[in-house]
């Protein structure tokens, strides 16, 4: 058993326009891709529940021709968009962190 | 033609970028030079106020070589979201900028000038008659979001370049404008294809971002051939591989396999990648899916919210730490009742504790993980500058001498830094519009004017 965060290459979030947020999460072989990918460990479910969106709101998906699975939600902070009252990361690059702990059998 | 050579002289206008990236581009004969000037990805406040994220200074140095060598090599040099936000007074600031480098260089540049400033009537109309909707996330737009945008543009697709480029100007100077219509509009312009010229567009506009090492602030050029297209560095020491040139299809996208532009939506699902010596790869089978009806363009816009002031402060005292919740609230609550007459209702105050949570919020899983130190931050935003500094003064007091169960602090609960300690941050925006609006003919909408930059003759 491990953590995404600790098989993870590359491991980001950033916007994807103003209201939505998108996490990279990059692997060094396809092995480990594929045995993520397999996990059925990232699901829209298991990130809703980490942010507290809702799961029809949150697209996975699967990138092997770079190694990589992307998941996009909404933006979790502002009262209209980044950089809006209340937001608490305009770029949105420090978000990926609630998805570091998730165990990966 | 069954060939064209393209240059993007970085990822972003201010960046920077080796010269000599550009020199060893400028000897394959390139066709065009480009340059992103712009983003929202800094927030509303760029587009909103009309000034660049980037310094002007900056602008100018990554300017004057690209505007030399395009003078030379006898092709257009064309610049998207000039100025950052690409309205009006972004493009009116980098033209005067670009005035001053073609004097200075002996230029007299004739230049197409496309503003993507949009007219609130034509966009009230469009909403009127449904033909606008939100982009995923954003709210739905109102006639009062329109009116009340400081700023308004259209970032327009291929078409208006195409238009301008084909009047053979030395340089086109576009307002608002798509990341890939800079390197799309020539090779569709001549007939390539048009999935493949978006597709290798899409890699450039951010420089050699897609390099190994990455660079956002280093040249990248693209030839595009009739069914494929090669990306390659300029820089010696930077290459490109399938992975690197796919990963680069991540970022910032909320799809790998996609790419919506005005004309349609590129399918990258069927692309190759494949390695042609260690600078170059060559990637071909993605394609453009047209709209079946109407072209759609993004709609941008930034409205002024208030003014913020803000201070930061630190809090080493392990009693205040556990207790910040109790201090911030009473504060707050302390405050107004001091603030005779002002309205709680229409200021906004935010606390931030930097070292718990201030990242994530109640989303974040460690935040209640014991901190031996924390940066608080207290953020004001009301309808004056005046109005934010006096509401963070009384913010500031109470907080500093808050009383709660069991303090030992009495002298004071919070570390400032600095004398003042309260900082003025100036008018606030937000984005007022984020939206798709259907539109017939993208080239009535951002029509071109015609502009001499440089010495008069």
């Amino acid at each position: 058993m491990s953590t995404l965060g600790e098989l993870a290459q590359v491991f980001r979030s950033k916007n994807a326009g103003p209201f939505l947020i998108t996490i990279d999460v990059m692997f060094e072989s396809m092995a480990l891709f594929e045995r993520v990918a397999a996990s059925g460990a990232i699901t829209p479910a298991v990130v809703a529940a980490r942010y507290g969106v809702k799961a029809e709101d949150v697209r996975v998906i699967d990138y092997p021709r770079a190694k990589a699975i992307k998941i996009t939600m909404p933006r979790l902070w502002g009262t209209r968009g980044a950089g809006s009252i209340g937001d608490r990361d305009v770029y949105g690059a420090q978000q990926h962190a609630p998805l570091l702990s998730v165990a990966i059998p | 033609m069954d060939q064209l050579r393209l240059i993007a002289i970085n990822g972003m206008l201010g960046y920077g970028y080796p010269v000599a990236s550009l020199e060893r581009g400028m000897q394959q004969a390139p066709h065009l030079l480009g340059v992103d000037a712009g983003s929202t990805d800094a927030g509303p406040f760029y587009l909103g106020h009309g000034v660049p994220l980037t310094a002007p200074r900056q602008i100018e140095r990554d300017l004057r070589p690209a505007m030399r060598a395009a003078r030379e090599g006898k092709v257009p040099l064309v610049v998207g979201s000039a100025g950052f936000g690409g309205a009006r007074p972004h493009v009116e600031l980098f033209l005067s900028i670009a005035d001053r480098i073609a004097r200075e260089e002996g230029l007299r540049l004739r230049t197409a000038v496309i503003y993507a400033d949009l007219d609130r009537g034509v966009v009230e109309t469009a909403l009127a008659q449904g033909r606008v909707r939100p982009l995923a996330g954003a709210p739905h737009l109102t006639k009062e979001d329109i009116r009340g945008s400081r700023q308004l543009v259209g970032q327009m697709g291929t078409e208006p370049l195409i238009a301008a480029l084909d009047g053979g100007f030395d340089m086109i100077v576009a307002g608002r404008c798509c990341d890939t219509s800079i390197y799309a509009a020539l090779p569709i312009m001549h007939g390539f294809d048009p999935g493949l010229a978006i597709h290798m567009a899409k890699i450039m506009e951010c420089g050699a971002q897609c390099g190994l090492p990455l660079a956002p602030n280093d040249c990248l050029m693209g030839v595009i051939h009739r069914d494929h297209f090669l990306i390659k560095t300029l820089h010696p020491g930077r290459r490109v591989t399938p992975q690197s040139v796919a990963a680069h299809t991540l970022y910032e996208q909320p799809d790998p396999y996609e790419i919506h532009e005005p004309e349609g939506t590129v399918d990258m699902k069927n692309a190759v990648f494949e390695q042609v010596d260690p600078h170059t790869v060559k990637v071909s089978g993605s394609r453009l899916l047209p709209h079946a009806g109407r072209h759609t363009v993004k709609v941008e816009g930034a409205r002024l919210i208030g003014y913020r002031a803000a201070l930061i402060a630190g809090i080493r005292d392990p009693n205040v730490i556990s207790n910040i919740d109790v201090v911030t609230k009473r504060a707050e609550e302390m405050a107004f009742a001091n603030l005779d007459g002002i309205d709680p209702g229409k200021v906004s105050v935010t606390w931030r504790a930097y070292g718990r949570d201030a990242v994530l919020g109640e989303r974040d899983p460690d935040r209640r993980k014991a901190a031996h130190e924390i940066g608080l931050m207290i953020d004001v935003v009301a309808e004056s500058q005046d109005l934010a500094n006096t509401v963070l003064a009384m913010m500031r007091s109470s907080a500093l001498h808050c009383p709660f169960e069991g303090r030992t602090t009495t002298a004071g609960n919070l570390a400032f830094p600095f004398s003042p300690s309260d900082l003025a941050g100036g008018p606030v925006y937000e984005f007022s519009a984020y939206h798709l609006m259907e539109v017939e003919d993208q080239v009535k909408l951002f029509p071109y004017d015609v502009v001499t930059l440089g010495a008069r003759s």
